[in-house]
């Protein structure tokens, strides 16, 4: 279940699976306790840098251009890559990608590689794929070997087991790790430092075996043909330098253009992640290099629905994305009902808008309205992307592009009452009326849907016998 | 006698009192007229105004917004001031009327929006900024908490300048609200579509606003407080939620 693609079939829509999240109360301590710490941690990495807000811009503008000359870009990777002695292929599609991949495996003669956590491989599906090429893949990083065992899906970007706790980890170790290699102590304890052993333990027999990697990458670059993935466990350099063979599956939007560009992005990235200054491993390589590490590289670069992203001028911004997760730990929304109430393996604010633009908006219609539009996201992202425009922008997209229902007939109607003040003090003389009759004390208690949502909880102030506009004509114009 | 001046002429100041308030809180616009009548200026009230067109606007209804825009800038277009007690629907005709003027409008309704969107200005931004005044001589002897809405903190960027007004008011307790720069949970129509997380963010928030103490709940926006302000009736909390404008109308001769 760890990686069945983009959206995940069968997740209904965000209003209902959101219900069934905030009614499990382990989740939401899990989730408030994880997301204010990583909120507090991000906020001091931050603030210690002056120049925060220069980086942003930088950040956001490098980006832009990479996203405008795109196809230069990538050509210029590919040229690089190629000429030290990679070999790049094109992948338009998720299973595109996953043949690739599961070709290049076969071609090997093994049927185990371990895997650097990615969100490309998570977005395509690849250990889903593969397994049904008779391939096995392990995952190394620690909250995904979490995921991998629990039979579960990612809930965050960054911390894909973040809605579990360590007692349910433990006995997800204890349960399932002995199936698929070293099993865990026989008196493991919940304790992290234990935990941790215990996976450092079932993990070190696959990185010696392993002859295959698999991993993704935070950027390409174009001038050197350099890739970069950075981590904080010590798995990923494990697999980028052990095995023999090293594939690499990278979305088209994470080449930048320069080697230089590292500079501002690996300033941006560790602080807005994980609150750090510097992540514990950055890992770069060119090509192959004779002798030390992987003699084969393969780089996958992925479309898989950025073109068509690329082609809306408002949307495209979504694609500037680093995946730091900021936006999710800041989001009020998902702080409450966490990552599996949007059906993606890209939640919150960035999946909100990712998602729907990747997948096309009819596969994830409800995401775009799951925010409040409270412009934290767009205040902690590194690249600047103003999430809530893109949110609002989509909303306008789905709205155009369904039968118009109910709540557009609402809308027109309200237009056209908006459209005349004299309709408009109509409405509020009859709103008053209306208000008389179902009113106590004051207050309106239950209202019929639509407003049932809205009643269930508050009160609605009875609506004014006198307008603004009434008082004001009364007072101010008579005389 | 109006100090706020141009040159030599008066500059005209209009009131855009955003339908929320007219149909459910005239008190406020009775109090922002107040307040700026007591502090020695003419409010005038053009009639044609209705809505900003926010509602539509984030709901995707664009089209539908759109006669809003203009309306709205034709409605204001004569004025060298418009003052509006909502930072919500301030932000969205910074914000969102040069966006539907661009997609909807010709030239000559994109330069109006252009130049009048310099000219809206939120309550408090046009106390503090326009008129440089803090202290507007209100007296209000309660204990009150103030609850920055995201349109306040994050769209307009009103900073301290609610609490410095709140501050120099007499009598007042102000005491800080835990949490404050996380959100309500409103979101227009996100209340209604995503009313169970809506309802989430509000038991939270409405934990923060209690753990206070505070008698009142003020903020700049009418809706977010329509939003808590209605769950905190129907716990019976013993809390009432009030437009800041209504605690700076507030005097020792007509206390509210």
């Amino acid at each position: 279940m760890s990686g069945d693609g983009l959206v995940w079939l069968g997740t209904p829509a965000f209003p209902e699976a959101a219900r069934e999240a905030l009614a499990d109360t382990r989740l939401r301590r899990n989730l408030r306790r994880a997301t204010t710490t990583i909120r507090d941690k991000r906020l001091a990495a931050v603030g210690e840098l002056d120049d925060w807000e220069r980086l942003r811009e930088s950040g956001a503008a490098i980006k832009r251009r990479t996203l405008r000359h795109l196809g230069h870009y990538l050509e210029r990777l590919e040229e690089k890559v190629t000429a030290a002695g990679g070999v790049v292929h094109w992948a338009a599609d998720a299973a595109e990608a996953n043949r690739i991949v599961a070709d290049l495996v076969k071609a090997t003669g093994r049927t185990e590689v371990v895997k650097v956590k990615s969100m490309a491989t998570q977005e395509i599906g690849l250990n889903e794929a593969l397994a049904a090429e008779g391939i096995t893949a392990y995952e190394t990083d620690l909250a995904e070997l979490i995921v991998q065992l629990g039979d579960d899906r990612p809930s965050h970007i960054l911390v894909p087991a973040i809605h579990r706790s360590r007692a349910e980890i433990r006995e997800i170790f204890t349960r399932e790790m002995g199936r698929r290699g070293k099993d865990a102590p026989a008196d493991l304890s919940d304790d992290p430092r234990a935990l941790a052993e215990a996976a450092r333990l079932h993990l070190r027999e696959k990185f010696l075996s392993a002859k295959v990697a698999v991993s993704g990458a935070n950027f390409g670059v174009a001038e050197t043909g350099t890739v970069c993935v950075v981590e904080s466990e010590g798995n990923g350099r494990m697999c980028l330098t052990l095995p023999e063979t090293l594939i690499t599956v990278m979305g088209i939007e994470k080449v930048v253009p320069d080697f230089v560009d590292l500079e501002v992005f690996l300033q941006l990235l560790p602080r807005s992640s994980t609150g750090e200054r510097m992540n514990p491993y950055t890992s770069l390589w060119t090509g192959v290099t004779p002798g030390d590490g992987p003699q084969e590289f393969h780089l996958v670069l992925l479309d898989n629905g950025r073109t068509q992203t690329l082609r809306d001028t408002v949307g495209r911004q979504a694609l500037s994305c680093i995946r730091c997760s900021a936006c999710l730990n800041v989001c009020p929304v998902y702080e409450r009902t966490g990552g599996h109430a949007y059906g993606s393996v890209y939640p919150g604010p960035i999946g909100a808008v990712l998602t729907p633009q990747l997948a096309g908006v009819e596969h994830a219609a409800s995401l775009p309205f799951a925010s409040t539009l409270c412009g934290a996201c767009y205040d902690a992202c590194p690249v600047k992307i103003n999430i809530p425009e893109v949110l609002t922008h989509l909303r306008a997209k789905i709205v155009q592009g369904r039968r118009p229902g109910a709540e557009a007939l609402v809308m027109k109607a309200a237009t056209a009452v908006l459209s005349a003040p004299g309709r408009l003090s109509a409405v509020q003389r009859a709103s008053f009326l209306g208000g008389r009759v179902i009113a106590r004390k004051g207050r309106i208690g239950r209202l019929p849907p639509p407003l049932a949502g809205w009643s269930a909880a508050r009160d609605t102030p009875a609506p004014p016998s006198e307008s603004f506009r009434a008082w004001w004509s009364r007072t101010k114009e008579s005389s | 006698m109006c100090p706020f001046r141009k040159g030599r002429e008066t500059v005209r100041i209009a009131l855009f009192i955003t339908c929320v308030n007219d149909t459910l809180f005239p008190g406020t616009g009775q109090a922002v007229v107040t307040l700026l009548e007591r502090l020695g200026h003419t409010v005038h009230f053009p009639r044609e105004q209705t809505c900003c067109g926010q509602m539509h606007f984030n709901t995707g209804y664009r089209p539908e917004a759109f006669p809003l825009v203009e309306r709205f800038a034709r409605t204001f277009d004569g004025y060298d001031a418009v003052v509006t007690p909502s930072a919500s629907c301030a932000g969205m005709i910074k914000e969102g009327h040069p966006v539907l003027a661009a997609e909807h409008g010709g030239a000559g309704l994109q330069n109006a929006v252009a130049a009048l969107v310099p000219r809206v200005h939120e309550l408090t931004e046009f106390l503090v900024d326009v008129l440089g005044v803090t202290d507007v001589g209100a007296y209000f002897p309660h204990k009150v908490t103030y609850h920055p809405t995201c349109h306040s903190l994050r769209a307009l960027r009103l900073g301290d300048r609610p609490a410095r007004l709140l501050g120099a008011v007499k009598g007042i307790e102000l005491v800080d609200l835990p949490q404050a720069d996380s959100c309500c949970g409103f979101g227009g129509t996100f209340a209604l579509k995503n009313a169970d997380t809506s309802i989430a963010m509000l038991a939270d928030k409405m934990s923060g606003v209690r753990s206070t103490g505070a008698e009142v709940l003020c903020a700049a926006d009418n809706s977010c407080l329509m939003h808590i302000g209605g769950g905190l009736s129907r716990l019976r909390s013993g809390i009432r939620t009030m437009h800041l404008a209504e605690i700076l109308a507030s005097t020792e001769g007509s206390p509210r």
